[in-house]
């Protein structure tokens, strides 16, 4: 249990963030791997964990008939999935580690329950979310503007 | 306005309106809509450049179009190289001359990459789509002075994996242990297993010291405006900054406004421009 409140102290999602704080998410956290190639959710299914990546390699996709567009990938030291964050807590892509990818996951109903017990927790993980999805948000508006492309 | 760049002039004797005329000796077809061309020039004597400056280049019977110089400043002798995207009419034209055609040259213009700025610094390029062909000789020139520069990062995003402009030579520079290369596509399909995102995304996962860096960065000009922004943020400050735009070019020498950009003609107080220079130009939108 030790190195695991460890890991997720380390993990830089949550650098600076209180020890007390890191040793209560420590609670909801389990260590997963993922061959390439494997799926770690798919789009539609329940929103019920989020990654913490500590190595490898994971592609973020929307499948359209007959192929999957990859539209981001995230590496070491990102986070993949913040559906678990936002009713119907259901996936909203699909997620395929593209080479053998180590990471933690986070139990998302564990992460929600402390999260509404202690509300002071629950705005520190959310400053840690909202960077990255804007971050996110603003990336996506540039893929949209298609920015090499021939414009007349 | 301008930064001091080494930045070759036209020959004396030769007037800088009059094309010089050229043959293609080569013609290579990089992507599904753009092509290098190779070009000799008719009289044997070599075109000198800068890295970034550029030559306005006639399709003789269609028209003339401003294009970068993309080859090696240390071969110049062994033909002048550009690298073109068909687009219309004058850059359909020029993709389209063949080995033995004629062309029409008139250049170099322009001040282009400040390439001694970055001696003893780290060297970071965010380069975008066809943004890479005019970084293409100063990364031949950093290269070939490797221990003169700190780290080298070149960053580079393209539309898919099949718009990956000169992907054999970047794969041959990633072989380096000396330099760090990281290519992002904006969308792929399931046949390629690297970065997948936007170019602006590699800067905060690049190795450079900020507070001594200088930064290059060339692409469509919303990629550049968000890259600054990107390389801002990591603490690269304006004045380490070098972007290059583009504007319609006619006269190319400063002669005709065509260019314009704020107070500034692109032709000859640019390309490449410092971003702190930049910045402001670029704040008077109706220009
Ligand atoms: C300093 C400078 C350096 C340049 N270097 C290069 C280079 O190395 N290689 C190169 O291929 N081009 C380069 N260009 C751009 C090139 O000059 C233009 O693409 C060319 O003039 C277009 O002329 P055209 O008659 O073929 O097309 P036009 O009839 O002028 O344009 C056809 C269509 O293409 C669009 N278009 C025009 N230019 C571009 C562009 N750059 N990108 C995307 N869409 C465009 C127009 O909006 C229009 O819809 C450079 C421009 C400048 C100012
Ligand atoms: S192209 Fe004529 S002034 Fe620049």
């Amino acid at each position: 249990m030790e190195g695991l409140e460890r890991i997720v102290r380390e993990h830089p999602f949550f650098s600076g963030m209180k020890e007390e704080f890191t040793n209560l998410l420590s609670g909801c956290a389990k260590n997963v791997r993922f061959e390439a190639g494997q799926y770690i959710f798919h789009e539609g299914d329940p929103a019920d964990q989020f990654y913490l990546v500590r190595s490898g390699r994971v592609a973020l996709q929307i499948s359209a008939p007959a192929r999957s567009l990859s539209i981001q990938t995230v590496g070491e030291s990102e986070i993949v999935g913040a559906s678990w964050l936002v009713p119907p807590y259901r996936w909203g892509m699909d997620a395929k580690a593209l080479e053998l990818t180590r990471a933690i996951a986070m139990d998302a109903a564990c992460l929600r329950g402390k999260c509404e017990d202690d509300h002071a927790l629950g705005y520190e993980l959310m400053k840690r979310f909202m960077p990255i999805l804007i971050q996110r948000l603003q990336a996506a508006r540039l893929q949209i503007l298609d920015v090499y492309g021939v414009h007349s | 306005m301008a930064y001091t760049a080494e930045a070759p002039a036209i020959a004396a004797g030769d007037d800088p309106m009059v094309p010089r005329i050229g043959r293609v000796r080569r013609r290579v077809r990089e992507l599904s809509d753009v092509w290098t061309l190779t070009v000799e020039m008719e009289d044997g004597r070599p075109l000198a450049f800068a890295p970034g400056q550029f030559n306005m280049l006639t399709a003789f019977g269609v028209g003339e179009a401003a294009i970068s110089i993309s080859g090696d400043r240390d071969r110049a002798d062994s033909g002048l190289i550009h690298t073109i995207r068909a687009v219309g009419p004058v850059s359909g034209a020029l993709t389209r001359l063949g080995p033995g055609d004629v062309i029409g040259v008139r250049g170099p213009f322009g001040v282009g990459w400040p390439v001694d700025a970055a001696k003893g610094s780290d060297v970071v390029i965010v380069a975008g789509g066809l943004g890479l062909a005019p970084l293409r000789p100063l990364i031949y020139a950093v290269l070939a002075s490797r221990k003169d520069y700190g780290r080298f990062a070149l960053l580079f995003g393209a539309r898919t994996p099949a718009d990956i402009l000169f992907r054999r030579e970047i794969e041959q520079w990633r072989r380096r242990l000396d330099v760090e290369i990281q290519v992002t596509v904006d969308t792929s399909g399931e046949d390629w297993y690297g970065n997948v995102g936007v170019v602006t995304a590699l800067v905060p996962q690049a190795s450079f010291d900020p507070q001594n860096t200088i930064a290059y960065v060339c692409g469509p000009e919303v990629m550049m405006r968000f890259g600054a922004a990107a390389l801002r943020d990591a603490g690269v400050p304006d004045t380490a900054m070098y972007l290059s735009m583009e504007r319609n070019m006619k006269c190319g020498v400063g002669l005709c406004g065509h260019c314009q950009l704020g107070t500034a003609f692109v032709c000859r107080d640019g390309p490449v421009f410092r971003n702190d220079v930049l910045r402001p130009l670029m704040a008077v939108k109706e220009l």
